[in-house]
């Protein structure tokens, strides 16, 4: 059934919220006790998060479970399962929320499901042990809402994750879903480019580039064949902002994308898509197809004449190819190389035409940013970055997940608020931002308020949003090392300081954390790495250095220690530590030497054993055995 | 690669997706994935029969599967695994889930065991973030693991 005009949308969004009431009722509400068919609630919802992470735990089992037991009970005609997309708190997926009364179920285990089902959706009581415990008062908390994860957030880009059916166009189109299109469509495509620089959007890819001026510019340049490319080509080891956003709403992607095309004359749709995320290729398909079937890409769209179609591209895995250049020559079958600019793109880009490019979240904002005006969303956020980012907040943190917080919510906030802390109490040591192109930042750094500028003054960067915290059990010097062997692996090869230089840095961090380096290593390194910064052909050779001069910034101390101590105090280092078996505590049960790999233990049972350093290949195998602590590491 | 004999049938597979891209250029890394997820590869007989149907020369082709690391010239083993290193699980300990990987498989990262049946390689984040440090199996993800627990899986693979 095709839509033919911005009544009709009106009326299907009508006639789809109907679906949707449940769920939409209970997101204004608190119900503080549990509903349950017994008590009378005619119709309940189980929303069991679809997302890749849930997944890997068995998510998909829990929805099949369900609607056995649901049919068992005869009751699957008052009870709906949905899929919906990332709720974001994966540190305790898989998630089940039940509607009306929001409760939110935390590790649910396929055999979970009955107890589920007989307790709660049928008899109205929660089950009380998959609620979620706050760790700092030790309550049971039933409700997201209640959570401090939850309560500095504003979700804006994730407005529909977690919460609608991304396989169904319709509650999509509910929520205001493609609202903004066909308002946009009644407009002079000047103005609405106008509210998009008046909203102060910039790129959510990295740069932060303004989007609005970035369209203006893509404007200008007139061709038969006009182009817009999302980038989905989310590259940064732990980020996984984009791919989310595309499980959970990619509609709002396709929908921004034809707005995007409306505002600068394009009528072709690119999504440059990395071919590890099979699932969000999965539903970015079943959107595009829905969204054809609905009329609403196409020829002659809601009747007003302006066309768009989109098609999926895949990537292959490079993490250049995130590189709007690179990204374009891949597209078009080529090794990703990048190339200089000027020209841009938007000038000459897609097979030598204007190409205008961008990110996956930055999109997401585009239709909310027009249905609810430029105003509402510059008034979020900082002077210079407006609106809200997500991050993917990973590493040695309690809450793992994805969250997103308006601009300008400090460092502290997100780590000890939203993210709940350091993981097992440990001492907070580092927070990176930015993935391979951003830096290390610490303590003192906590308290700034999050935008664009102010990471980028701290010597870190916005990136996609990757945000990885560490403690005192992770070294610096092999973080930068880390980092860099990544760039080294995806450096493209094309200039010669990426190339060479990258990989003569990370030989002198080898030798560093080997106990083998000099003090003329560290400022050779460092000069290396300001030298790269300067004369590298891309954004991902500019920014490699990153990782290393941060770090040299704010743990020297660290890096020193390494080559005149020959110590790492976060025992990482390998090369640069001494197992021993403490003669006093060892109980002689030999556990430590049956699981050696090196066969490097030997003893007596019953007395002391030792660990001979020749053998010893630092596995750190007896530490996780010994029940007596009596492995000590120098 | 000189060992390797292409079947008729399969050459016949690779110049039927050839077609079915109308033999574009532009489509070549799609022509690669469909490619490498049917034959499980792209060793050099394939890539120059792709090359003869775009009409471009096999060093072209030939740059593109070397320049991306979701395209391998050598087959994988019947049961890949890979071992996440995105900076997640980097912190949780991946590094030693590797380790122990390679010592209970006995090889190295990017090699095949003798008979076929395991290979191991390394990722970048499959998204699984929340669940660090993961491995996947297959197509199982592995979550939250120590690398006392790396034996017990491979052993859930045994014939």
């Amino acid at each position: 059934m095709k839509i033919r005009s911005a009544d009709a949308l009106e009326s299907i969004r009508r006639e789809a919220l109907k679906a949707l009431s449940v769920r939409e009722e209970a997101n204004s509400s608190v119900l503080e006790s549990a509903s349950g068919l017994d008590k009378g609630t005619p119709h309940m919802e189980i929303l069991c998060c679809g997302g890749t992470g849930c997944k890997a735990s068995e998510s998909s089992k829990i929805v099949d479970n369900f609607n056995q037991a649901l049919a068992a009970h005869g009751i699957a005609d008052k009870v709906k399962v949905i899929v919906p997309g990332c709720f974001g708190f994966c540190e305790k997926g898989p998630i089940v929320k039940i509607v009306p009364d929001n409760t939110f179920y935390t590790s649910v285990r396929p055999e979970d499901v009955e107890e589920i089902v007989v307790s709660h959706i049928i008899g109205g009581e929660r089950v009380e042990r998959l609620l979620y415990t706050d760790p700092g008062s030790g309550k049971r908390i039933s409700d997201s809402k209640h959570m401090n994860f939850y309560r500095k957030q504003m979700r804006i880009a994730l407005r529909n994750c977690g919460f609608i059916d991304p396989e169904n166009i319709l509650d999509y189109i509910a929520r205001d879903g493609y609202k903004a299109l066909a308002d946009s469509l009644q407009r002079d495509s000047l103005e609405v480019l106008a509210d998009i620089k008046a909203s102060g959007l910039r790129g959510r890819g990295g740069a932060g580039f303004p989007t609005g001026v970035k369209w203006e510019i893509a404007r200008k340049f007139n061709a038969p064949h006009k182009y817009v490319v999302c980038n989905a080509d989310e590259g940064d080891p732990g980020a996984f902002m984009d791919r989310s956003i595309m499980e959970g709403d990619p509609n709002s992607v396709i929908e921004a994308m034809m707005i995007c095309g409306y505002c600068i004359n394009a009528n072709h749709g690119l999504i440059y898509i990395r071919a590890e995320y099979p699932l969000a290729v999965h539903r970015l398909q079943v959107a595009i197809a829905q969204a054809r079937e609905y009329g609403l890409l196409g020829e002659n769209i809601l009747g007003t004449g302006f066309s768009f179609d989109i098609e999926i591209r895949y990537g292959a895995g490079a993490f250049v190819c995130g590189e709007e250049t690179a990204l374009i020559h891949s597209m078009e079958g080529k090794r990703g190389e990048p190339t200089l600019k000027p020209p841009f793109p938007a000038e000459a880009g897609y097979f030598g035409n204007p190409t205008n490019v961008n990110n996956v979240e930055t999109l997401a904002n585009v239709p909310v940013i027009l249905t609810k005006g430029p105003a509402w969303f510059s008034s979020i956020g900082t002077e210079k970055s407006k609106g809200t980012k997500v991050f993917a907040l990973a590493g040695k943190i309690n809450n793992v997940g994805l969250i997103e917080v308006p601009m300008g919510t400090t460092l502290r906030e997100i780590i000890y608020d939203v993210g709940g802390g350091v993981k097992n109490g440990k001492k907070f040591k580092a927070v990176q931002t930015g993935g391979p192109s951003g830096g290390c930042l610490t303590e003192k750094h906590l308290d700034i308020p999050i935008d664009y500028e102010s990471l980028a003054a701290a010597g870190s960067m916005m990136g996609s949003g990757g945000m990885i915290v560490m403690d005192e059990d992770d070294c610096m010097v092999s973080v930068a090392k880390f980092f860099l062997e990544f760039t080294v692996g995806e450096s493209c090869g094309k200039c010669t300081p990426c190339r060479i230089g990258n990989k003569r840095m990370l030989e002198i961090l080898e030798r560093i954390t080997d106990g083998r380096g000099t003090m003329e290593d560290i400022d050779k390194l460092e000069n290396l790495a300001k030298v790269i910064k300067d004369t590298a052909l891309c954004g991902l050779g500019q920014t490699s250095p990153n990782p290393v001069l941060s770090t040299l910034a704010n743990f020297r101390e660290e890096y020193e220690e390494h080559v005149k101590d020959h110590v790492c105090r976060a025992h990482k280092c390998k090369a640069l530590l001494t197992y021993a078996i403490d003669p006093v505590l060892c109980k002689g049960c030999s556990a430590c030497a049956r699981g050696c790999p090196a066969e490097a233990i030997t003893g007596e049972v019953r007395k002391p054993f030792s660990i001979n350093p020749d053998k010893c290949i630092r596995c750190g195998m007896c530490i996780s055995r010994c029940k007596f602590g009596a492995i000590k590491v120098y | 690669m000189s060992e390797f004999k292409l079947s008729c049938e399969a050459a016949r597979e690779v110049e039927e997706i050839c077609e079915k891209f109308h033999n574009d250029p532009g489509e070549l890394i799609s022509i690669l994935h469909e490619t490498q997820s049917k034959l499980g590869y792209l060793p050099e007989p394939v890539q120059r029969i792709i090359a003869g149907k775009l009409g471009i020369a096999p060093q072209k082709v030939y740059g593109v599967v070397t320049f991306y690391s979701f395209f391998t010239m050598t087959p994988k083993g019947r049961i890949p695994i890979s071992v996440c290193l995105g900076t997640a699980c980097y912190v949780r300990g991946a590094d030693k889930l590797l380790e122990e990987f390679k010592r209970v498989l006995n090889i190295d990262v990017g090699e095949t065991t003798p008979d076929g049946k395991f290979s191991l390689d390394c990722l970048r984040c499959v998204g699984a973030c929340g669940l660090a440090p993961v491995a996947t199996v297959g197509d199982k993800v592995y979550g939250r693991l120590n690398p006392s627990d790396i034996k017990k899986i491979v052993a859930e693979y045994a014939d």
